[in-house]
């Protein structure tokens, strides 16, 4: 039982999302390299983009929440403790801030192009 | 204590929802670290804990001639099977090939095994061909008995009221379609388990409970009837586990009856008759939930592995240490999975923690080393108490409570989390579990 739990993490993630996995990788990976880059060139965080970023992150939170009932055939209205709630925070979190610093990025990179 | 993080570590891959931080090497262990050997070991069944041996020494053997029997092409995640069995999931999600999940190198032999000769060192198959070893992974599995309940037929299951979700995803499915009948208008409905060693023990009181808890979503449970009926004089081998499970049947109004065995049925007039300590009950039902009596299958309980006395004697159950799953009297056999004689879990979890025990110590064996590892007995039971939350039980040998993530996961509380480990992650892991990887 000398296990390398990282890569027993990244074989079960495969098993249960198949090349998904790999294409939200990249997606996080890019969009965080991207994030940076633009914290670079506009020295800093634009606050006017942000909150608005930060109103399309909230339903990029729900939507994770969506996905995560779909995907587990449950509801919210079955949790029943700490942990569960920490468990729906969670997934609103990631989902939140996943599409906050996507949508922020995208914006940037548009506006920068234009 | 290392075993214990090991598996919360295992099981914290299912709950992790920031997959940060995965930049990282492959798991394989390099060519040079494997140990060359001519060995000839067979593998007897290739089911989970077959294909997992398989996979764990192909991996970590080089030049060794492994050879995989099992008859059946498809294969089963048994451990989805309630699942099908209340609707949540189709028939397909459990089933896929034994050929896919072997590993390059490993040899499978589509057959049975009709003769286990361990004094002569060799299986031999249903066509007559004989497979000789250096060492002998027994991973049979079991047998369900339905013929041994009087008036009781497989053919049955899925009509005149009758499921039984353990016997193959179709049947699951058939026994879906019954219990979801009687759900939508109420009546008796009667549930039970075997007085004979199981697999998962925890599956005859999941589908009470959801059975139960359909009924009161379809609002018929004020006409429904629950009604559990132990073998023995407990609910759940684990005390905890039992009286956790006793207080929950309490608060939902399902009636329990204790030392009752399924004898007979007749699907005609919907009775079933159960042994008692005294005699014998009659019980009506609308529904009923068959779990046969279990036991090894003939090639096993006619050769010379299984317990030649105890409780386990009859069933036919190979006789191995609990610690190391070596035979007891054959030092080149091992046991692992529903086939191993040993006290608790016939579970994939089980399997999980089974499987590196006796493929720890067949390398070593082949090195000319010894090995220290033991299994302690751990298993799980994700125990669906309604649609949406389960109980995470985890136990060993001790009947101790080894819950994977203490103080955030609580084991003997209903939760959403425990529900979404059991329906997104195990089916994965298991699946890694196959390949070796997990």
């Amino acid at each position: 039982m000398k296990e390398l739990d990282p890569v027993i993490l990244l074989a079960v993630f495969q098993e249960m999302l198949g090349p998904l996995l790999w294409i939200l990788l990249a997606v996080a990976i890019l969009g965080l390299i991207a994030f940076a880059m633009l914290l670079v060139r506009e020295k800093g965080l634009v606050s006017r983009r942000l909150v608005r970023s930060e109103v399309l992150g909230v339903v990029g939170g729900a939507l994770a929440l969506v996905l995560m009932a779909k995907a587990s055939s449950s509801g919210f209205t079955d949790a029943a403790g700490p942990a569960d709630w920490f468990l729906i925070a969670l997934v609103f979190g990631v989902g939140l801030v996943g599409s906050t610093i996507l949508v922020y990025t995208i914006a940037g990179w548009w506006t920068a192009r234009r | 204590m290392d075993q214990l993080l090991n598996r919360r570590r295992a099981l914290l891959t299912l709950g992790a929802a920031g997959a940060a931080g995965i930049a990282l090497t492959s798991g394989i262990v390099s060519a040079a670290n494997k140990i060359k050997t001519t060995a000839r070991i067979v593998i007897a069944g290739a089911g989970a804990a077959g294909l997992a041996a398989a996979s764990r020494l192909s991996e970590a053997l080089d030049g060794a001639k492994i050879t995989l029997i099992d008859a059946r092409k498809e294969h089963f995640y048994q451990p989805g099977f309630t699942l099908v069995g209340s609707g949540i999931k189709p028939a397909d999600y459990v089933i896929s090939s034994t050929a896919e999940y072997v590993p390059a190198g490993v040899e499978l032999v589509q057959e049975r095994v009709a003769e286990f000769d361990p004094e002569g060192k060799k299986v031999v198959t249903e066509s007559g061909k004989t497979h000789a070893y250096d060492l002998l992974i027994v991973a049979t599995g079991m047998k369900l008995e339905y013929g041994l309940i009087e008036g009781m037929d497989e053919g049955l299951i899925g009509k005149n009221g009758i499921g039984s979700i353990y016997h193959s995803p179709a049947k699951a499915e058939a026994t879906w379609q019954a219990m979801s009948a009687f759900a939508d208008k109420g009546g008796r409905g009667v549930f039970l388990r075997p007085n004979t060693e199981m697999k998962c023990a925890g599956a005859p009181l999941k589908y009470t409970f959801i059975t139960d808890d359909y009924l009161s979503r379809r609002g018929q449970r004020s006409k429904a009837e629950v009604v559990y009926n132990s073998n023995n004089k407990v609910l759940f081998s684990v005390p905890i586990v039992s009286e956790k499970v006793r207080m929950l049947f309490h608060e939902r109004g399902i009636q329990v009856n204790y030392e009752r065995v399924l004898k007979a049925i007749d699907p005609v007039k919907r009775i079933a008759t159960f042994s008692t300590p005294t005699g014998t009950e009659e019980q009506g039902y609308d529904f009923i939930h068959v779990i046969p009596p279990m036991r090894a299958p003939e090639p096993i309980r006619n050769s010379p592995l299984p317990w030649q006395n105890g409780p386990w004697a009859a069933e036919g159950w190979v006789e191995v240490d609990k610690g190391t799953l070596r035979h007891v009297r054959y030092p080149n056999v091992f046991g692992v999975g529903d086939i191993a004689g040993v006290p608790k879990g016939k579970t994939a979890a089980s399997v999980k923690w089974q499987v590196p025990v006796a493929v720890d110590h067949v390398v070593a064996e082949i090195a000319g080393k010894t090995s220290k590892a033991l299994y302690t007995g751990y298993t799980s039971c994700p125990l669906i108490t309604r649609l949406g939350r389960a109980m995470l039980v985890e136990f060993d040998y001790q009947n101790n409570l080894v819950p994977s993530f203490p103080g955030v996961i609580a084991p003997l509380e209903e939760l959403w989390i425990s529900w979404v480990v059991k329906t997104m992650a195990l089916k994965p892991t298991y699946i890694s579990m196959l390949r070796g990887r997990a």
